[in-house]
């Protein structure tokens, strides 16, 4: 680039004014510790919160169990744990209650003779493939609803708003079960009700921050170099509002998790011989009075603990992002 | 100078809000040629953002609405075109910069994806193209480094390089019309000078007509041709930059220019305010805005508006004092002895 010529000025004669300053430069190596993005900002913080890093490996090793399953499933085999989940011909107790936890079945077997462990395992796909994919469909409508709403306002925000608001009215496991009634068992089934019920509630958060974030200057500037509304909406506004979004999923999904146990316990959910963790409660909740623990101790661990893993990461993660409790 | 770019005549913008109808701009009317740099000067409230914004049709609607005159561009008229018509006018013929650099980016975009989106917009190019362009863009505007810049976001810039990345965007489809919104206000003065050297720089190279708006006299005498004085919603006086700056014609414009502190003042004197407080855009007289505040006032100055005066080439004034009794005080006045020609 030439340099001005600045002789006409008797201030800035001699001086050629035409690059950032070194001050400029000077002031970057000045700041010393290089701002963090949120993302290292936001580690940072989550790495101090005990709980919430107990919450994060739950989440991982759960989450990590569940992909492997998932991977398992597509091949010959179709599982990948000691025992085959739904053969039945290990041992039985004379009584037909299943035998107590041993080396060969360390969770015990079942009143049909089928390895708890095993049955456990591949039920941890299901709980995370509910978990997952029922909060993505809910974040899919509640992302493209919330924004919309916040941003145009006026009926268009009403409209929504509304429908969210009777969304939240009904008594929640009632409303699955309406969805389930109609939709019929199975698996899929399960996914679609959890996450067309749950959207409203990413939607309303959402709503909230895009109401904020649409009065800021960048999104006056990206109007006035002629992007349009949808380019707006969800390239410049969405990404600056989901900082709150992340903690809501990471709540959501231990909260899918525990609607499908609900579910499958009412026997809606899951059908057999298939294993999730609240079938397996529902089926062997009646042989607890006869001795049997181990069948309903070990699911009910399982989910207690994956369910605590999320909610105290999702505590953890809405503690690290809050700018109030910034240091 | 060039051809002319922008007609605006009689353009009037109101908010219809609870508390009444705020007149904040009252039949405002300019022109602009290329190369050619008009600065809108006044007070916080005196119109000039939203005369601009109504150019780019980016007041918000409800509660504001241009009620009033004709905004062309060329041979179109803005103020009939579809919005998708207009989406293309913006970021392509008029540009705008604006005034906090620290706000205006996007913090969650690269600066480069940033610039590339708006080229993107408009024109026919492909992602590596629209990057490449903008790595070009950045070091045309003087960040050094521009390959490496690109691929950083608005926090790892300072205040100075942002604005030079607004910039950058604003430019990048080569736009007619440059308007910049206060774009040194927040900037602190050494780097303010840099911006303003940018700004001009790219008005030559892009050959493109610059409308200016700040309440910076300084920055006014560095780089416009013409000067616009709003006042209340209204242009009290306009001219060339020599024009406004030793043959002013209007009250108003003698108080701002003897607010400023002068760098060769011998004796130490104090800088002369203008008293009062800015009108209420929503009562305002029917008169002049500036009744009130005017040491000048006269019965009729209330009641009408005074019709445009020609004093010069190119130099019109609205006052109702006489142009005779004009020349007397402001040769009075001890700021303006040694201009008066």
């Amino acid at each position: 680039m030439p340099d001005r010529d600045t002789s006409a000025n008797p201030v800035t004669e001699g001086v050629t004014i035409s690059t950032v300053s070194e001050r400029d430069l000077i002031e970057d190596k000045l700041v010393g510790r290089k701002p963090l993005g949120l993302w290292a900002d936001t580690w940072r913080r989550l790495k101090r919160n005990h709980l919430a890093v107990v919450g994060l490996c739950i989440v991982v090793v759960f989450l990590a169990v569940g992909l492997t399953e998932e991977i398992a499933s597509f091949t010959p085999k179709g599982y990948l744990a000691p025992h085959d989940p739904n053969a039945t011909n290990y041992p039985l107790s004379p009584k037909g209650l299943g035998s107590p936890p041993s080396w060969s079945h360390p969770f015990g077997t079942d009143y049909l003779g089928r390895d708890v462990f095993s049955r456990t395992l591949v039920a941890t796909r299901i709980s995370m493939l509910v978990g997952v994919i029922a909060v993505a469909i809910a974040l899919i409508i509640g992302l493209i609803l919330g924004p919309i709403s916040g941003y145009y306002g006026g009926w268009v925000d009403s409209v929504i708003m509304r429908t969210a608001d009777v969304f939240f009215a009904f008594p929640y496991i009632l409303f699955v079960l309406l969805i389930m009634t109609v939709l019929g068992p199975g698996l899929w089934n399960v996914f679609m009700a959890i996450g067309i019920l749950s959207w409203a509630t990413y939607a309303r958060l959402n709503r909230g921050s895009v109401l904020s974030v649409k009065a800021m200057e960048y999104v006056e500037a990206a109007r006035a170099q002629g992007a349009s509304d949808l380019r707006i909406i969800f390239r410049h506004v969405l990404p600056n509002t989901m900082a709150p979004v992340y903690v809501a999923i990471a709540m959501g999904i231990g909260g899918a998790i525990v609607t499908e146990a609900a579910l499958s316990f009412l026997g809606i959910g899951i059908q057999p011989p298939n294993a999730s963790w609240g079938k397996m409660i529902a089926d062997y909740l009646s042989y607890l009075a006869a001795g049997s623990w181990w069948m309903l101790a070990f699911p009910s661990v399982f989910l207690t603990v994956t369910v605590f893993g999320f909610i105290s990461f999702g505590n953890g993660l809405r503690d690290a992002t809050d700018p109030k409790l910034k240091e | 100078m060039g051809e002319r770019l922008l007609t605006v005549d009689r353009l009037s913008t109101h908010f219809f809000t609870y508390a009444g109808v705020v007149k904040a701009v009252n039949g405002v009317s300019f022109t602009l040629d290329r190369k050619e740099t008009l600065g809108i000067v006044g007070e916080s409230g005196s119109g000039k953002t939203v005369a601009a914004l109504s150019l780019m049709r980016l007041i918000p609607d409800p509660p504001g609405k241009v009620v009033e005159g004709s905004l062309m561009l060329g041979d179109r008229d803005l103020r009939t075109l579809s919005d998708e018509e207009m989406r293309q006018v913006r970021g392509n013929d008029i540009a705008m910069i604006f005034q906090d650099p620290m706000t205006s980016l996007n913090p969650v975009l690269k600066i480069g994806n940033q610039i590339a989106e708006a080229i993107m917009l408009h024109q026919d190019k492909g992602k590596r193209e629209a990057w490449r362009l903008a790595a070009k863009l950045l070091d045309r505007v003087g960040i050094p480094d521009a390959e490496k810049r690109v691929n950083q976001y608005p926090f790892e810039f300072s205040g100075g390089m942002r604005q030079r990345a607004m910039i950058a965007m604003a430019i990048s489809c080569n736009p007619d019309i440059l308007i910049a919104d206060e774009p040194t206000t927040a900037l602190d003065v050494t780097i303010q000078a840099q911006i303003i050297d940018v700004i001009e720089e790219m008005q030559q190279a892009y050959e493109s007509g610059v409308i200016l708006i700040t309440h910076d006299l300084g920055v006014i005498a560095e780089i416009a041709d013409k000067v616009m004085v709003m006042y209340g919603g209204r242009t009290v006086e306009y001219g060339g930059i020599d024009e406004i700056f030793y043959n002013p014609h209007h009250p108003y414009t003698w108080g701002l220019l003897g607010s400023l502190p002068r760098l060769d003042e011998i004796e130490k004197t104090r800088l002369t305010p203008i008293l009062g407080q800015p009108p209420d855009l929503i009562s305002l007289p029917s008169g002049c805005p500036f009744v009130g505040r005017c040491l000048y006032e006269r019965p009729e100055c209330r009641d009408q508006w005074p019709e445009l005066e020609i004093v010069g080439p190119e130099h019109g004034v609205h006052c109702w004092i006489p142009e005779a009794e004009r020349r007397e005080v402001r040769a009075s006045l001890p700021h303006f002895q040694e201009y008066v020609r």
